[in-house]
C-alpha cells in the first residue's frame, strides 16, 4: 500500500545502518546506538504530551517502568515459542507492556488532566514515584534487587532490527497522528483550551488520548530497555529519568518530532562525550554541567534546537535562505 | 498514654519543621505562581552552611544557646544570599515566559545544587555537630520534654509568629500581599515589585535555613540529597493547606507531621514516605485548592 | 412548546456574592438577527458564556431547539449547532489561518486515528474536502491568500474576521458574535454589517450579537435585548429601544432633580 512506502524505506535505511554498526564498530558504540533508539521513542512520545498538547508530564519513567516489568515478566515466565522464534514472542510482550502502560496512562490521565499545568506535573511525578515504591515492595518482581537474567535476543543486529521496527512504528504513528485532524485538535488544546472547546473539540478526551498514546510508547521503550540491558530495577526508573526525557524534549524543541530525534541522540551521547572532562578534573562534573546547561537553555533558547519546526522546515529556513 | 503524648510532641515538632519549609514554597507560589523546586536544596545548603560554620569557627566545641544563635544567623545569611542569586539569575529572566519554562528551570537549579553539593561536599553523609546538649528539660503529662524537642518547637513557633508579624503588621508585608494579589496594580501604586519578590525569596530561604539547622540538630546525618524527601513532604503540606495560603501551609504541615508520626508509630514505617505521595494525589484529585486555598478559575 | 432556536429561561449567574446575571429570559428564533446590548459590565459576555456552556447557570436553564443543555460541556453544545466568537480575540495564535479554520471542522471529521495512520482513501478524501471547504469560507471573507500565514500576524480587523470564519466552519445553526465590530472604523463596520447579512443568507444562520456600536445594532438587528447590571430591562425592535426611557437612563444615568 502506498502509505507503507516511507516507513519501509526508513526501516530499510535503518537496517543498513545497523549492518554497518554491527560489523564496523565496537560493542560500546553498538550499545549507544540501541540506547539512542530507546531515547528517541521516549522523547517523541513525551513530546506528544508536553510539546503538542501543552500538558506537562513529569512521570514518563513510571510508564516506562510498567512496560519494562511487564515485558520482562512475560519473557521470563510465559515464553511459549521455541528460541528461534523468540523475536515474535518478544514483539508480543513489548506490545502487551505498551498496552498495560497505556492503560495506566488512562487511569492517571483521566482524573488529573483537568488540573492546571504545574499541578499536573506534580501528580504525574507523584504517580511515577508511587510506581517505583510499589515495585520496591513487590518481591515477586525482584523488589529492590530488581529482575536479573531477563532473556533477550542475544545478538546486536537482532536487537537493532527489533528496536528499529518499533522506532519506525512510533515515528510514523505519531507523525501521521499529528498531521491529521486529531493532531490539530491536540495543538488547539495547547493553544487555547477555551477556544478549542467552543469550536467543538473535546479537550478532556484529547488530553487523555495524547497521554494514553504517549504512555503506550513509553511502555514500549521500557520493554526494549528490559530486553537490551537484561536487568531492571526500580532504580532504573526514577524522577531523574523522567527529567532526562523532559530535557530531550525541550532541547529538541517542544513541538518538533525530528527535534526530539536529534536531541535524543545528543543527550544519549553527551555523558560519554563529557567523560574526558571527568578524567582531567578527577571529579564527575557531568551532571553539574548538565543541569547548568538546562538552566541556560531555558533562559537563552527555550525553543530548543528546532522550536516547533520540523527538520525540512528548519533546513529551508536557515540553510537554503542563504543559498 | 505516655507514648501517645511523646508521639504527639514528635509530630508537632516534625510539623513545625515542615511548616518552616512549606512557608517558603507557598510564599513563592503566592507571589509568582511557580513551584520553586530548588527550595528544598536551599534548605540543604543551609544545613551544610551551619555545619561548616560550626566546624571552622570551632563552635562545635562550645555547645549552647549562644552557638545556636550564631549558627542560625550564619545559615540564614547564606541561604538568603543564595535565594537572591537564584531569583535574580535563574527566575527573573523568565518572568514573562510560559509557566512551563520556569518550572523546568527550577528543576535545573535544584539538580544543579544537588550535584554541585555532591561534588563540593562529597556525597557521603556528614555528622552535624552537637550545638545543644540534649537533656531533660521538664516534665509534661508524665513525659520528659527534651531540650532538642523544646528548641525545635520554640524556634519553629517563634519563626512562624515572626513571619506572621512581618506579613500582616508591616508595610513590606502589605506590599508582599498586594503583589501576590495583583502585581501590575501594585506596581502602579508604587510598589517595587522586583524588590518585593526578592524579599519573598529571602524570607522563604531564611525560614528554610532555620528548618535545616533544627533538622541537623535533631537528625544529625546530613547529605547533599537531604532536601528531596523533606522538600516533597513540605510541598505536599503546602498544597494540602492550600498553596498560596500562609495559614494553610502551617495547617498542612502540622497535619503532615502528625500523620507521619502516627503512621510510623502505629502502622508501619515502610509507609512513611508513601504517605506523602498518597495525600498529594488524593488532594489534587478531590480538592486541588487545598483546605484553605482557592482554586482560581480563568476568566473567559 | 416554543419554537425558539436558542432560549434562556430565568437564568441566573452567581459568583460568590455577586449576581452577574439575574433571572434573564430571552429567546432567539430561527433565522433571526438579534442583538444584546447594555452598558459595560452589564453581564453580556457572561450571558454568552452561559448560553455556550462555559458557565453553568446557578439557576434557570438554557434550551436549544427545545431541549435543555444543562450540564453539557461547551464542545457538546458546539456539536449541537451553537458557535461563538470572543470579545478578546481567541485565535490559535501559534497556528496558521487555515489551521485555525480546520480545527473548527474537526467535529465533522469522518475518519479515525487508524485511518490517518494508514493514510486510507477515507482520510485523504476527508482532508481534501475539509481544506476545500475551509478555503471557500476564507475566500468569502477575503482571507484565502493568507491561508498559510501565521494567524497572529494578521492585522486586527482580519483577525476578527478569521474568528468568524473559524466559527462558521463548525457548520452552526446559530452564531453568537461578541463585539465583532470592536476596534473597527466606520467603513470597516459598514463592511462587517454587509458581511453579517450575507452570511446569514448564505449559511442559513441565526445570529445573536453583542455590540456597543449602535449604528450596527440598530442597522441590522431585528430584535434587541437590553441588559443592565445583569437584568433585562427592555426588549424589542430598534425603534422601540431607541425611544425607551429605561434604556436611555441605563446608558446615560438618571437625571437628578435639582
Amino acid at each position: 500500500m502506498q502509505s507503507f512506502k516511507k516507513p519501509i524505506l526508513s526501516l530499510m535505511a535503518l537496517l543498513i545502518l545497523g549492518l554497518g554498526l554491527n560489523f564496523g564498530f565496537n560493542a560500546f558504540i553498538q550499545l549507544q546506538a540501541k540506547f539512542i533508539i530507546i531515547n528517541m521513542i521516549l522523547a517523541m512520545s513525551l513530546n506528544l504530551v508536553n510539546g503538542y498538547t501543552g500538558q506537562f508530564s513529569l512521570g514518563h519513567a513510571g510508564f516506562m517502568a510498567i512496560g519494562a516489568y511487564v515485558a520482562a515478566y512475560l519473557a521470563m515466565n510465559w515464553n511459549f515459542l521455541p528460541p528461534e522464534l523468540s523475536i515474535l514472542s518478544y514483539l508480543l510482550f513489548v506490545l502487551v507492556g505498551g498496552l498495560v502502560a497505556a492503560f495506566a496512562g488512562f487511569l492517571v490521565g483521566k482524573p488529573s488532566l483537568r488540573l492546571r499545568g504545574d499541578y499536573l506535573a506534580i501528580v504525574t511525578l507523584g504517580f511515577s514515584e508511587i510506581i517505583r515504591v510499589a515495585l520496591l515492595n513487590m518481591d515477586f518482581l525482584g523488589g529492590a534487587r530488581g529482575l536479573a537474567g531477563i532473556p533477550g535476543l542475544n545478538s546486536f543486529y537482532l536487537d537493532f532490527v527489533f528496536s528499529s521496527l518499533w522506532l519506525v512504528f512510533c515515528f510514523f504513528a505519531l507523525w501521521r497522528l499529528i498531521k491529521s485532524s486529531h493532531g490539530r485538535g491536540l495543538l488547539a488544546v495547547k493553544e487555547d483550551e477555551i477556544a478549542a472547546e467552543a469550536m467543538g473539540i473535546d479537550t478532556a478526551f484529547m488530553k487523555v488520548k495524547a497521554f494514553v498514546v504517549s504512555s503506550f510508547f513509553a511502555g514500549v521503550a521500557g520493554g526494549l530497555y528490559a530486553y537490551f540491558v537484561q536487568f531492571i530495577s526500580p532504580g532504573s526508573f526514577t524522577f531523574l529519568h523522567s527529567v532526562n526525557v523532559v530535557i530531550m524534549v525541550v532541547l529538541g524543541g517542544m513541538g518538533s518530532m525530528t527535534g526530539s530525534l536529534v536531541a535524543a541522540a545528543i543527550i544519549t551521547i553527551l555523558p560519554e562525550a563529557l567523560r574526558p572532562l571527568q578524567e582531567i578534573t578527577g571529579v564527575d562534573l557531568r551532571m553539574v554541567i548538565y543541569s547548568l546547561s538546562l538552566i541556560i537553555l531555558m533562559i537563552l533558547r527555550p525553543k530548543g534546537l528546532f522550536g516547533e519546526l520540523e527538520l525540512p522546515e528548519v533546513w529551508r529556513k536557515y540553510v537554503r535562505r542563504s543559498a | 498514654m505516655q507514648d501517645f503524648v511523646q508521639h504527639l510532641i514528635n509530630g508537632i515538632g516534625l510539623g513545625s519543621i515542615y511548616a518552616l519549609i512549606a512557608l517558603g514554597y507557598t510564599m513563592v507560589y503566592g507571589i509568582l505562581q511557580m513551584i520553586n523546586f530548588a527550595h528544598s536544596d536551599v534548605y540543604m545548603i543551609g544545613a551544610f552552611a551551619a555545619y561548616y560554620v560550626a566546624k571552622w569557627t570551632g563552635l562545635e566545641q562550645h555547645p549552647g544557646v549562644g552557638s545556636l544563635m550564631i549558627i542560625l544567623v550564619s545559615s540564614i545569611v547564606v541561604c538568603g544570599i543564595l535565594g537572591i542569586l537564584i531569583e535574580r539569575l535563574a527566575y527573573r529572566p523568565l518572568r514573562k515566559a510560559p509557566k512551563l519554562n520556569i518550572l523546568i528551570t527550577a528543576i535545573g537549579v535544584s539538580l544543579f545544587l544537588e550535584y554541585s553539593g555532591q561534588v563540593v561536599f562529597g556525597a557521603d553523609p556528614k555528622v552535624f555537630p552537637d550545638i545543644l546538649m540534649d537533656s531533660n528539660l521538664f516534665n509534661l503529662a508524665g513525659v520528659e520534654i527534651k531540650t532538642l524537642d523544646f528548641t525545635v518547637l520554640t524556634v519553629g513557633i517563634l519563626s512562624v509568629l515572626f513571619l506572621n508579624f512581618v506579613i500582616y503588621k508591616t508595610k513590606i508585608g502589605k506590599a508582599m500581599r498586594s503583589v501576590s494579589i495583583n502585581p501590575s496594580v501594585a506596581a502602579m501604586l508604587g510598589v517595587n515589585t522586583d524588590r518585593i519578590i526578592t524579599f519573598t525569596f529571602v524570607i522563604g530561604s531564611a525560614l528554610a535555613a532555620i528548618g535545616s539547622v533544627l533538622v541537623g540538630m535533631k537528625y544529625p546525618k546530613i547529605d547533599p540529597l537531604m532536601g528531596m524527601m523533606i522538600g516533597l513532604k513540605a510541598f505536599v503540606a503546602a498544597v494540602l493547606g492550600g498553596i498560596g495560603s500562609l495559614s494553610g501551609a502551617v495547617l498542612g504541615a502540622m497535619i503532615m507531621g502528625l500523620s507521619e508520626e502516627m503512621v510510623v508509630a502505629y502502622l508501619s514505617s515502610t509507609y512513611r514516605d508513601a504517605l506523602a505521595f498518597g495525600i498529594l494525589i488524593l488532594i489534587l484529585i478531590f480538592r486541588p485548592a487545598g483546605l484553605l486555598g482557592k482554586y482560581n478559575v480563568e476568566k473567559v | 412548546m416554543s419554537d425558539a432556536l436558542l432560549e434562556a429561561k430565568n437564568i441566573t449567574m452567581q459568583f460568590g456574592g455577586l449576581k452577574a446575571v439575574d433571572s434573564l429570559s430571552l429567546a432567539v428564533y430561527p433565522g433571526q438577527l438579534a442583538g444584546l446590548i447594555g452598558p459595560n459590565g452589564a453581564g453580556k459576555t457572561t450571558v454568552f458564556n452561559m448560553l455556550t456552556g462555559v458557565y453553568q447557570p446557578t439557576s434557570g436553564q438554557v434550551f436549544f431547539k427545545g431541549t435543555s443543555v444543562a450540564g453539557l460541556r461547551p464542545f457538546q453544545i458546539s456539536h449541537l449547532g451553537v458557535t461563538r466568537t470572543f470579545q478578546n480575540i481567541r485565535l490559535f495564535k501559534g497556528l496558521t489561518v487555515l489551521e485555525n479554520v480546520l480545527i473548527a471542522s474537526h467535529q465533522h471529521v469522518k475518519y479515525g486515528m487508524l485511518d490517518s495512520f494508514f493514510q486510507t482513501r477515507k482520510f485523504q478524501d476527508n482532508e481534501k474536502g475539509m481544506r476545500q471547504r475551509a478555503m471557500e469560507i476564507l475566500n468569502i471573507f477575503g482571507l484565502s491568500d493568507k491561508a498559510h500565514e501565521n494567524s497572529a500576524s494578521l492585522p486586527y480587523g482580519e483577525q476578527r474576521k478569521l474568528e468568524i470564519v473559524r466559527a462558521l466552519a463548525t457548520q452552526p445553526e446559530i452564531i453568537l458574535l461578541d463585539e465583532p465590530a470592536a476596534g473597527m472604523n466606520h467603513s470597516e463596520t459598514h463592511h462587517l454589517m454587509e458581511l453579517i447579512a450575507q452570511i446569514r443568507k448564505d449559511f442559513n444562520l441565526t445570529i445573536l450579537l453583542i455590540e456597543h456600536d449602535m449604528k450596527l445594532v440598530m442597522g441590522i438587528c431585528e430584535n434587541i435585548f437590553v441588559l443592565d447590571h445583569g437584568v433585562k430591562i427592555e426588549e424589542g425592535s430598534p425603534s422601540l429601544i431607541q425611544n425607551s426611557q429605561k434604556v436611555i437612563e441605563a446608558y446615560l444615568g438618571v437625571e437628578d432633580d435639582l
